[in-house]
């Protein structure tokens, strides 16, 4: 479970976020949607310590963020994993060796039992075969579920993903999507994910924030996102093509 | 950035590995290109000072004696560590600029692994073997030295190693590795602080190589006047 009270953060002078509030729980899958520019990544960055929040309160279970020193911070960081947009992959290292790398710089396990988790983790994002292969001999699916099995594989209780899905076609993103869902109910995760697609909506918004402009505009989850009458939210989600035309079909 | 250098340290068996790689990277990788820049760059020097010769009155084992000087003074240290900063430098450059830019760096501080020791500690470990590469260029530069001496017939084998021998003092071989073990600090360091600082795309990872190897460069040039100045005047 995480909390959020009244954050905000500034870049230089411009406020980039202002004043969330926002709870997000464990075993769900969380969503953060809003258009380009609207703070999502600025926000996540805030949840996994990278940017220092200027004022608000941040609540991890029931530690509060704000009042721990810097080591009671870096056990915090060692149960959160992150999956960047890019995946972020190391890539001197194989994929076997980049899913090992957090165990062996962290923990005192011996290699043999390293490498077994390891081959576990990469077995549940189903991705054999690969283990010797370097990241750039992946595609961009591929990539993703090595980046999952990364952020997992040192059993997380909060995992954030900044648009897991950007830049796959809609088939693999909801395979991808599909396998963030599993994971974090199978572990009882808290799991954040930004994401600007709707197709992520209809399929994982167990809860949706909606930021506009660094504001929570609107909150809920996928069954109310169609029924809201909240303009901001109807302009985003109706704003392709395709959903205009679903949304005259219905009507 | 030097003080997170060298706090909150990688697990030893892990930095092993690591200053290992770097090792294979960035000095064995650098011995082929020291190796042929020197011996030619040794034979070009005797070359031109015994053109330069022309008083009968002069010793034939000047050029001997000027090889060797220039060869351990300014040719091995300075000017190998300018080419280094070259070859080394804009390696270290792109390859942590490159791991800013894909967030590989973000994903080693997310994992509470403190990133600049993990990438520039094993940097700075391996370059202290410069004066390794530096000593194998000195040795490069005199024995092409001697082979061009020997090849163009500009003066006798004896007269050339009489030269080498001349008037050598110890102190200024000293004063070579003092210069070179600097160089390899900013070698090492301002490079990495190039990549690791760079904002942006993959356009600006070249551009953040190009901007370390003037910087590297010019930082060398100066700091050599001064420790010259300090240590031979
Ligand atoms: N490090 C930073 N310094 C200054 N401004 C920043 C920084 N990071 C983000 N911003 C600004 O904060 C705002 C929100 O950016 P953010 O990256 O969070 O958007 P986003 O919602 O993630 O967009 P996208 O969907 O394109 O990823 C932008 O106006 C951006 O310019
Ligand atoms: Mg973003």
């Amino acid at each position: 479970m995480i909390t959020l009270n009244n954050i905000t953060k500034s870049f230089d002078g411009t406020e980039v976020l202002k004043g969330i509030s926002m709870a997000f729980e464990p075993g769900k899958t969380n969503l953060i949607i809003g258009q380009s520019g609207s703070g999502k990544t600025v926000l996540l960055k805030c949840l996994l310590g990278l940017h220092q929040i200027d004022s608000g309160k941040m609540h991890f279970n029931d530690q509060a963020f704000g009042e721990m020193d810097e080591e009671g911070r870096r056990t915090l960081r060692r149960e959160m994993g992150m999956v960047f947009q890019g995946s972020a992959l190391f890539d001197s290292m194989t994929v076997l060796e980049n899913v090992m790398f957090p165990m062996q710089m962290l923990t005192d396990k011996n290699q043999a039992e390293i490498k077994s988790v390891a081959e576990a983790v990469i077995e549940r994002v189903n991705l054999e075969n690969a283990n010797n292969k370097l990241p750039a001999e992946l595609s961009g699916g591929m990539q993703k579920r090595v980046a999952i099995a990364r952020a997992v594989v040192m059993k997380p209780k909060y995992l954030f993903c900044d648009e897991p899905n950007s830049g796959l076609d809609p088939k693999t993103a909801i395979v991808i999507d599909n396998l963030i869902r599993e994971i974090t109910q199978e572990n009882n995760i808290t799991t954040v994910i930004n994401s600007h697609d709707m197709n992520s909506v209809m399929e994982i918004g167990d809860t949706i924030l909606f930021l506009k402009d660094g504001v929570k505009a609107w909150e809920g989850s996928k069954d109310l996102i169609f029924n809201t009458d909240n303009e901001a939210v109807n302009d985003f989600v109706y704003s392709s093509n395709l959903m205009k035309k679903i949304k005259q079909v219905h009507t | 950035m030097l003080r997170l250098v060298f706090i909150k340290p990688t697990k030893g068996k892990v930095m092993r590995k690591l200053i290992f790689k770097d090792i294979q990277d960035l000095i064995i990788g650098s011995l082929g290109i020291v190796a042929f820049l020197s011996f030619f760059v040794g034979g070009v020097v005797s070359i031109q000072t015994a053109l330069n010769i022309e008083s009968p009155l002069i010793p034939k084992s000047l050029v001997g004696f000027a090889t060797r000087q220039s060869v351990i003074l300014e040719f091995a240290p300075t000017f190998m560590s300018i080419i280094l900063a070259g070859k080394v430098g804009s390696f270290i450059t792109s390859s942590i600029g490159t791991m800013r830019v894909t967030e590989q760096i973000d994903a080693l501080e997310v994992m509470g692994i403190n990133s600049v020791n993990y990438l520039v500690f094993p940097k700075i470990i391996s370059m202290l073997l410069l004066p390794i590469v530096i000593n194998f260029s000195m040795f490069l530069g005199i024995l092409g030295g001697y082979a061009a001496t020997i090849y163009g017939g500009l003066s006798s084998s004896a007269d050339f190693i009489e030269g080498i021998q001349l008037d050598f003092r110890p102190y200024h071989v000293v004063y070579a590795f003092i210069k070179t073990l600097v160089f390899a600090m900013v070698l090492a360091t301002i490079p990495s602080y190039h990549g690791y600082y760079m904002k942006g795309g993959a356009l600006e990872v070249g551009k953040a190589a190009t901007v370390a190897f003037v910087w590297t460069s010019v930082v060398i040039i100066v700091l050599n006047y001064f420790i010259t100045q300090l240590l031979l005047a």
